[in-house]
């Protein structure tokens, strides 16, 4: 394998961000015919890595080399013509355009959508992938909306290309499909990068792994001769447990009852449809289901951000006395204790704002508190601070906009803050999405102990196997109807699986 | 019974001004590019003409005048003065990516300003009593109807009495319409108005369309203003006669959902509105006519509310428009 001449060659790359060095000096060799895991934390370098391989950005420093021969890859455009096909972690879609006509824009030449969709039907048919060329890409399921970022570099005729984070969004079905059609792209010779930190996945799909730390390379692997507590140190520097903690639910008494809850949205679309469940102080109640099956709206009705069609939602205090939810503002359900951290998918659009710095943020949350018409800044910069400190939030300052950070860290802050305001109830969304593991554990330690101090968490993961690991009790939902409740401890990833699919998961 | 034969044709020069600045400005967007400067734009492009105009009237006699020329010293000084606006407005923004409401406000501002000093040095130099400055030559030919128009009863009154600018618009808005849709340039275009992260990663240069765009878009809506002076005004310039024409060219392209080939019939519709108020028998209450004028403004809310509640996607605006783009952005 020494002998090969590599696809993609990269040697000292670096490029900064203003004072933040993104890539430092990075060698990286990619070959034909093999998936190349990517390996590394949130801010590692990872896609900034990639990025300049796909000339969305130019590295300050080193060169870059195409089937042995030095390149300059100064813009999207040059990539291409290197046959160098990169899909977004956020798709780069038009989203009233056509898939054909997202396929075939930026090409030159006289426009034949007709031929084009022939084209795009026959790639289709030879690696197994389903798009119809005609539909609009604002009606597209996640899953398709990827496989049409896929097509489109392949009728580029691209032969090297880069997955950033291909699995986020996907279900376990439709991440298996997509191992499926990668698998068969390595067969037709084809050079294949996927970024991911999701370790079984990794051991899963490629064949070999590049670790980025801190920006820098730290090593090589052979997949097969590897595994994940080897990877996971690499990636964070020193050795870190793998095991999730369960501990026994803490003196469990029902918290939130939700009866018959249906809501629609306001164009008339049925999201929850008669959903009736107990979420239990001092448990994790987790809520599984393919994204857009009503996990966004449950929480937000609970939070009273959602209007109700029709059903109940109760808030049982200590002694049983049972508070009507629906009644109450959001400030109300705020008093008692209800807390709501829901990361969307780009991460700012709830419960951030991405020009203030992190005391501001942290204020959004306790600007009522206080009699005067000033504003108490200090302990908002205190949380601030606490924050950064336990969730080892990499900024440059506590005055950083939010905006200026990466991903991960935006989310531990938000994450961080919901925390601080003690609940009794935390309804938490995807909270770990696009963290690395060394983040998505701390995380995991900060519900644990919420749920040990008594708090009701409801916890809305995409990870199965954390679900598994994590939850108490894991709901599935399936297109806004409670598919099942079954228990963490004994439930199958298949099984779950399926009753995100099938109402019941009956095959 | 209410006079149609006379009511279309003067809607119709009522809308031929619209039509051009709506055109212009439906381009624009379609990069991105929120100009609120297009007010501005087409008084620029009515004086740059007058100026050339002017100046080639007062050096020629009628024995030595040449048609051609006197058709295209403005139609060229015309051109280049809404050019040079355009420009302008994407160096400040495109370039420089200062904020469009504010660099669009300000180009108005400018071009209003300029038109009204520059009409003013001109009536100075042509020594004339009357505050305004007459180009009945040039006119003339600009405002020449097609042949056969008076022969040919109410249809040649309908269709064939409009100067060659008239027609042109038409041209123009359903030449643009056939490049926005079908053609690869088109879809590009859309691209950079709604996702120009999007367009970039598939390796379109996102400022070259949004320049040409832009330049493009204020030429045409340049020609509205010189199509006001020399055909609608008979060739005479005076201080805010254009009035707020250019505003209302903006609300049609709204009111056409972008889609300058329904901005044809629209800013006819938008110029029938406009006059309207002559038309309505008001005796001697002239408040009444104050309110037959703000007709376009109340149809295109009107528009904005039904096409908000249908939600369809394409009739949206483009969605990155009066956003700048910056590619490294984090």
């Amino acid at each position: 394998m020494d002998k090969k001449i590599p696809a993609v060659s990269l040697h000292g790359i670096t490029k900064t961000f203003g004072s933040t060095v993104a890539n430092d000096k990075v060698d990286l060799d990619i070959y034909r015919g093999e998936i190349l895991a990517l390996l590394g934390e949130n801010g590692s370098g990872k896609t900034t890595l990639m990025n300049m391989l796909s000339g969305i950005y130019f590295p300050d420093a080193g060169q870059i080399a195409i089937d042995g021969k030095d390149v300059v890859i100064a813009s999207p455009k040059d990539a291409f013509d290197l046959g160098i096909g990169m899909i977004h972690q956020h798709f780069k879609l038009v989203d009233v355009l056509t898939a054909t006509e997202n396929i075939v824009l930026g090409l030159e030449g006289k426009l034949d959508l007709k031929a084009a969709a022939a084209k795009i039907r026959s790639i289709c048919d030879a690696y197994g992938f389903e798009v119809d060329p005609n539909q609009k890409i604002y009606d597209m399921s996640v899953s398709q909306k990827q496989t049409v970022e896929i097509v489109k570099v392949l009728y580029r005729g691209a032969d090297i290309l880069i997955l950033d984070e291909p699995t986020a969004v996907l279900t376990p079905q439709e991440t298996e499909k997509l191992f499926t059609v990668l698998r068969n792209m390595r067969n037709d010779g084809k050079a294949i990068v996927i970024i991911t930190h999701k370790l079984h996945e990794v051991e899963a799909i490629s064949d070999r792994v590049s670790v980025l730390r801190h920006g820098q390379h730290i090593s090589d692997l052979t997949t097969a001769r590897t595994n994940a507590q080897e990877m996971t140190n690499m990636m964070v520097g020193h050795a870190v447990t793998l095991n999730i903690d369960r501990p026994a639910p803490f003196n469990p008494k029902p918290r939130i009852v939700v009866e018959g809850l249906t809501v629609r949205s306001s164009d008339g679309i049925l999201k929850l449809d008669d959903v009736s469940f107990t979420a239990n102080s001092g448990e994790i109640l987790g809520i599984a289901g393919i994204s857009g099956s009503g996990q966004k709206e449950l929480l937000e009705a609970i939070a009273g951000l959602q209007p109700v069609e029709s059903g109940s939602i109760f808030y049982v205090e200590d002694d049983g006395h049972r508070q009507e939810l629906l009644q109450k503002d959001p400030q109300e359900i705020a008093a008692l204790g209800v807390s709501l951290s829901f990361v969307p998918e780009d991460r700012l659009g709830m419960g951030l704002v991405g020009s203030m710095d992190l005391s501001d943020n942290m204020m959004l949350r306790s600007f009522r508190r206080g009699h005067s018409v000033f504003t108490d800044r200090k302990t908002p910069h205190h949380l601030a601070e606490k924050v950064v400190k336990e969730l080892e939030v990499s900024t440059p300052s506590i005055a950083t906009p939010v905006r200026r950070l990466s991903g991960g860290n935006v989310q531990k802050v938000l994450v961080g803050r919901e925390i601080s305001s003690a609940p009794t109830v935390l309804l938490t969304a995807y909270a770990v999405r696009g963290l690395d593991i060394n983040s998505s554990y701390t995380i995991y330690d900060l519900i644990n102990r919420q749920k040990k101090s008594g708090v009701a968490v409801i916890y809305v993961g995409e990870d199965l196997d954390v679900l598994l690991e994590l939850a108490d009790r894991i709901l599935v939902l399936c297109g806004g109807k409670v598919s099942g409740i079954v228990d963490g401890k004994k439930a199958q990833k298949n099984e779950i699986g399926m009753m995100m699919t099938r109402l019941g998961g009956e095959a | 019974m209410f006079d149609f034969v006379s009511f279309i044709p003067r809607a119709v020069v009522q809308g031929i001004p619209l039509l051009y600045g709506s055109t212009g400005e439906t381009l624009t967007e379609k990069s991105g590019n929120l100009n609120l400067g297009i007010p501005g734009i087409m008084y620029m492009g009515a004086i740059s003409g007058v100026i050339g105009s002017f100046f080639y009237e007062q050096s020629t006699t009628p024995e030595t005048v040449s048609v051609f020329l006197l058709l295209a010293i403005p139609l060229l000084c015309s051109l280049i003065g809404s050019l040079l606006m355009g420009l302008l407005y994407c160096f400040l923004t495109v370039t420089l990516r200062a904020n469009q409401n504010v660099t669009g406000l300000a180009i108005t501002t400018f071009g209003v300003g300029f038109g009204n000093f520059f009409g003013g040095s001109l009536i100075k130099l042509s020594g004339t009593q009357v505050p305004a400055i007459i180009l009945s030559t040039t006119s003339g030919y600009f405002s020449r109807p097609l042949p056969f128009a008076d022969r040919l009863g109410w249809f040649g009154k309908l269709f064939l009495s409009y100067g060659f600018l008239a027609y042109l618009a038409i041209i123009i808005a359903l030449a643009a319409s056939f490049v926005l849709n079908r053609t690869r340039t088109g879809l590009h275009l859309r691209a950079v108005g709604e996702s120009p992260n999007t367009a970039d990663a598939a390796g379109i240069n996102v400022a070259r369309y949004k320049y040409a765009a832009t330049c493009i878009g204020s030429m045409i809506a340049g020609l509205g203003g010189l199509y006001y002076v020399m055909d609608y005004a008979s060739g005479i310039w005076s201080s805010n006669a254009f009035g707020d024409r250019g505003w209302l060219a903006i609300a049609l392209v709204i009111f056409t959902i972008w889609r300058p080939n329904v901005g044809i019939l629209a800013s006819f519709l938008f110029g029938g509105l406009y006059i309207l108020h002559m038309y309505i028998p008001s005796g001697m209450n002239l408040a009444i006519k104050e309110i037959y004028k703000m007709l376009p403004y109340v149809v295109t809310l009107i528009v904005l509310i039904i096409v908000s509640m249908r939600k369809k996607r394409e009739n949206q605006p483009p969605a990155s428009l009066g956003l700048s783009y910056f590619r490294e952005d984090r």
